[in-house]
């Protein structure tokens, strides 16, 4: 019998305005010792489902259909008090950010033990061998030891493991974790995602898995369930619904997939999704303003030349040197972009990628080490014309979309500001009729300049960046994580986009994920870096098939299998 | 979130849009708000109507009579239909003259506000902006003027310039003295706010781009980051706005702020204060009543405001 049984299940959020229905009509079932897999884009409502599930829907969302089942009891129906019981006891909750989920005032034991004893009728001391016997069987080394300390005591892996831990603690019949691996580094997604599995098989605990990635589905889902803006647009067995995808929605969200595996010219055409994109007027790059002054004067050697590059923050400052502390972001690091090369820097969260960004940029002043652009030295460049020049050249595309563009600017002043502030047009109807080209050349339509930035999806709003940044006719542009905020099928818009504009414009391109799998797709050369310093630099084939630095073999592993996902191209070739 | 309705249908669906605003949506739920809101509008349209509305004019040394002084009000023995809450001791109507001094009052709060808003601003910005050096020199200058109180800085500004310009010229300059001395002794709340908005609209990516196009700090300052930081301020300057009338009114109390020839409320208070205890209590309490209700009701969409505009206090 199943553990879960959603039946017709419909959430919805009445407004002031019109009732947002946010779930429609989905019914899933989990067995016990089984891993369901809830996979969707954001705002498909596969995080509302869990949340009916454990009744804590955000007000002023509630439940207008159907019915939810724990071992044949029907729960959703229940007052407050039943569910709190409901909650820790029958089913366990593990969250996305390990940081923000366990209270940093109490040690870890505390708070197992008052878990465990809010739920099962233990004694202090049973509760705390329960504690203990969990911690270790989560894989927290010496449990008798580390469970006397502090969540900060603990990385964010080792955290995660104790949430883990706390779920576990009352013998739940069901965890449902809500993207339990997102806040993680690659190496520990691996190491978190096989202790759920096996966990979930030998405690015979039924789990309901929410997340946005088709690695982690791929990799520990029985069966999966496909959101779609509400709507259940596929369910059934993992393999068979990644390996032969029946819905064109299911098709498409898969083929945006990167292929760690290959590299693919393009991403395949994803047009079920692709609906806010207007079909974009062609303009002729080589008489078009975009693609005049392009003839930058070659540089002889690369354009880009890292040398010896040193950064340090100052952690605590103080009048005496001996006192004052710092941390070295970026160490020694050197390498080369040739013209017209996209290079790729790959790192886990904190090594110095985005660092190296900023300094090429000259947002950040380097503590050594020099960077050459075009020939010129950037470091020794002391006049503000010189200096300017140089920036206009150089662009860059920024992670987060909602932060990066001023709220309250209109997006045509806002792609028209750098064509103003740099003179790149002789007058106001030029710059008018630009900023309408480079809008319409994103594939935003002219028309959207009229708007602010807030009426965008992040998508669009990724594509006002890199209008922004193209606006000053650059010959090098960055690109800070320009795709980790970006749901899959977006992504491959983007990253298309991307490939399409290096292609027309020649453009340099300085190119940093966390993700191997779009590096892989989008450079020629890639750089690894751990800790601050550059492990391995080689070409991207080479790199992938044989690896010479342990740390890049190390990383090559980790990466999620897509082998049960469907390579064979959606409806057109 | 909300739908936006088509722009197109012209002023009618711009009026339209205006009511859907949430923060009119929110407005309009609020009884209270809109109460406090039209007893504002009422008293301030009271205020700068006087020369038509009043019924005297108190600066026409014509029309007022020593002997008309100290009529009580209208439902009072000894009462003179004229003058419907009663006369001053020099003969002036207090309706009139409350209308007039909340004019003064309304004006003076006002300007002091703008121009404590515009120095804690531009320097808040600045200090947040830069840090470093700069930013340890402006918030520890803000922090000893902190630690006295607002009123005993106006006092002293207004005490000095006062005894600079001295004499007769005082009644010209006492205006814009006060002004000043009101303005230098409220920036630290506006700079200490944007100094802390502006350092975290510093690091946000849309500032980053705009350093990496080339934008100069003035640019990026005003440009970018002051519209970003204003919500903060504009809750700041309308509660700053009943305060600084207070303050107003305390310093004219105190005789060092409206001379009785232009008088504001404090200084009707100031005269009325005078007769408390010889039984013409309306010369003090209508002044003062006056004024309780016009910063009650500032206070009031001042406080509203903050909510509105704090996301996490919505319910």
């Amino acid at each position: 019998m199943a553990v879960l049984d959603i039946k017709n299940l419909t959430v919805d959020f009445p407004g002031r305005k019109s009732v947002f229905v946010a779930v429609n009509d989905v019914s899933l079932s989990i067995e016990a010792g089984k891993i369901l897999g809830v996979v969707g884009e954001s705002g498909a409502g596969k995080s509302t489902v869990g949340n009916a599930v454990i009744g804590l829907l955000q007000e002023p969302g509630r439940i207008a259909a159907g019915e939810i089942d724990l071992n044949g009891v029907r729960i959703d129906a229940l007052n407050d008090k039943s569910k709190r019981k409901l909650r820790g006891r029958r089913i366990g909750m593990i969250f996305q950010d390990p940081l923000t989920s366990l209270d940093p005032l109490q040690t870890v034991e505390a708070q197992l033990v008052e878990t465990i004893r809010t739920h099962l009728p233990l004694s202090a001391k049973a509760a705390r061998d329960r504690a203990v016997e969990l911690i270790g069987a989560v894989g927290i080394a010496n449990p008798h030891e580390r469970i006397r300390q502090y969540p900060h005591q603990f990385s964010g892996g080792m955290r995660q493991r104790v949430v883990i831990a706390l779920a576990l603690c009352a013998e739940p019949e069901l965890v449902i974790a809500d993207e339990p691996t997102t806040a993680l580094d690659v190496s520990i997604q691996a190491q978190i995602l096989d202790l759920m599995k096996s966990l979930c098989t030998e405690r015979n605990v039924a789990m309901l898995v929410i997340t946005h990635d088709m690695g982690v589905i791929a990799d520990i889902t029985d069966h999966v369930a496909v959101m779609y803006q509400g709507n259940l647009v596929e369910y059934g067995a993992t393999a068979q619904v990644l390996g032969r995808p029946q819905h064109a929605y299911t098709k498409s969200l898969i083929s945006a997939v990167p292929r760690p595996d290959v590299r693919v010219d393009r991403f395949p055409s994803i047009d079920y999704i692709e609906k806010d994109r207007t079909p974009q007027r062609q303009i002729d790059i080589a008489t078009h303003w975009l693609g005049k002054a392009r003839a930058y004067d070659r540089a002889g050697g690369p354009l880009v030349s890292v040398r010896e590059l040193d950064m340090q923050f100052e952690t605590r400052a103080s009048i005496l040197p001996s006192r004052r502390r710092s941390f070295q972001a970026v160490r020694k690091v050197s390498f080369d972009i040739a013209e017209g090369e996209t290079f790729g820097l790959v790192g886990e969260s904190g090594s110095g990628k985005s660092t190296i960004a900023r300094l090429i940029t000259g947002l950040y002043q380097p503590s050594g080490g020099s960077i050459t652009f075009a020939g010129t030295e950037l470091t020794s460049l002391g006049k503000r014309r010189d200096i300017l020049a140089m920036r206009r050249q150089m662009q860059m595309i920024f992670q987060d979309p909602y932060s990066s563009l001023n709220a309250r600017m209109r997006v045509k002043d806002i792609v028209a500001e750098p064509i103003r502030f740099h003179r790149l047009a002789s007058d106001r109807s030029e710059v008018r009729q630009i900023v309408e080209d480079l809008l319409d050349h994103v594939g935003l339509g002219a028309a959207a300049g009229r708007k602010f930035p807030h009426e965008f999806s992040v998508g669009q709003r990724q594509r006002i960046s890199i209008a922004r940044a193209l606006a000053t006719r650059p010959r090098f542009l960055i690109c800070d994580e320009p795709t980790s905020a970006l749901d899959v099928s977006i992504q491959a818009q983007i990253l298309n986009l991307l490939k399409d504009l290096q292609a027309e414009l020649g453009l340099t391109m300085l190119f940093i994920s966390h993700d191997l799998a779009v590096v892989r797709q989008m450079c020629d050369r890639i750089g690894v870096m751990r800790n601050g310093e550059l492990c391995e630099v080689a070409e991207t084939d080479q790199l992938f098939e044989a690896p010479r630095h342990p740390y890049t073999s190390e990383l090559l592993s980790l990466m999620p299998s897509m082998e049960l996902l469907s390579r064979e191209t959606p409806a057109d070739p | 979130m909300a739908q936006q309705p088509s722009r197109n249908d012209g002023v009618s669906g711009a009026v339209a849009a205006f009511l859907d605003h949430d923060l009119v949506h929110a407005f309009l739920r609020s009884r209270i708000t809109v109460i406090a809101a039209i007893f504002t509008l009422v008293l301030i349209g009271a205020a700068f109507l006087a020369p038509w509305i009043a019924p005297h004019d108190p600066f026409d040394l014509a029309s007022i009579s020593i002997m008309d002084a100290r009529v009580p009000p209208v439902w009072m023995e000894y009462a003179d239909p004229r003058f419907l809450i009663g006369t001053d001791d020099q003969g002036r109507d207090l309706l009139s003259g409350i209308m007039y001094g909340m004019r003064i009052s309304l004006i003076v709060g006002f300007c002091s506000v703008v121009a404590a808003a515009a120095i804690g601003i531009t320097l808040g910005l600045i200090a947040g902006y830069c840090g470093g050096k700069v930013d340890a020199l402006i918030m520890r200058i803000a922090d000893v003027q902190l630690t006295f109180p607002a009123i005993l800085i106006a006092l002293l500004i207004d005490g000095v310039a006062n005894g600079i310009v001295g004499g007769l010229d005082r009644e010209v300059y006492a205006f814009y003295i006060l002004i000043v001395a009101m303005a230098l002794s409220f920036w630290v709340q506006y700079a200490r706010t944007v100094r802390g908005s502006t350092m975290v609209e510093k690091n946000k990516e849309y500032v980053q781009a705009a350093r990496v196009i080339g934008l100069p700090a003035p640019v990026i300052m005003v440009r970018h980051i002051l519209p970003n930081v204003m919500g903060p301020v504009l809750v700041i300057a309308t509660i700053n706005l009943a305060l600084a009338i207070v303050t107003e009114s305390s310093l004219s109390f105190l005789g060092v702020g409206m001379p009785p020839t232009q008088p504001s409320l404090g200084t009707l208070i100031a005269i009325g204060n005078d007769f408390l205890y010889s039984g013409e209590w309306w010369i003090a309490i209508f002044p003062g009543l006056a004024l309780a209700l016009l910063v009650l009701n500032v206070n009031l969409l001042g406080d509203w405001l903050r909510d509105a505009l704090n996301p996490k206090l919505r319910g």
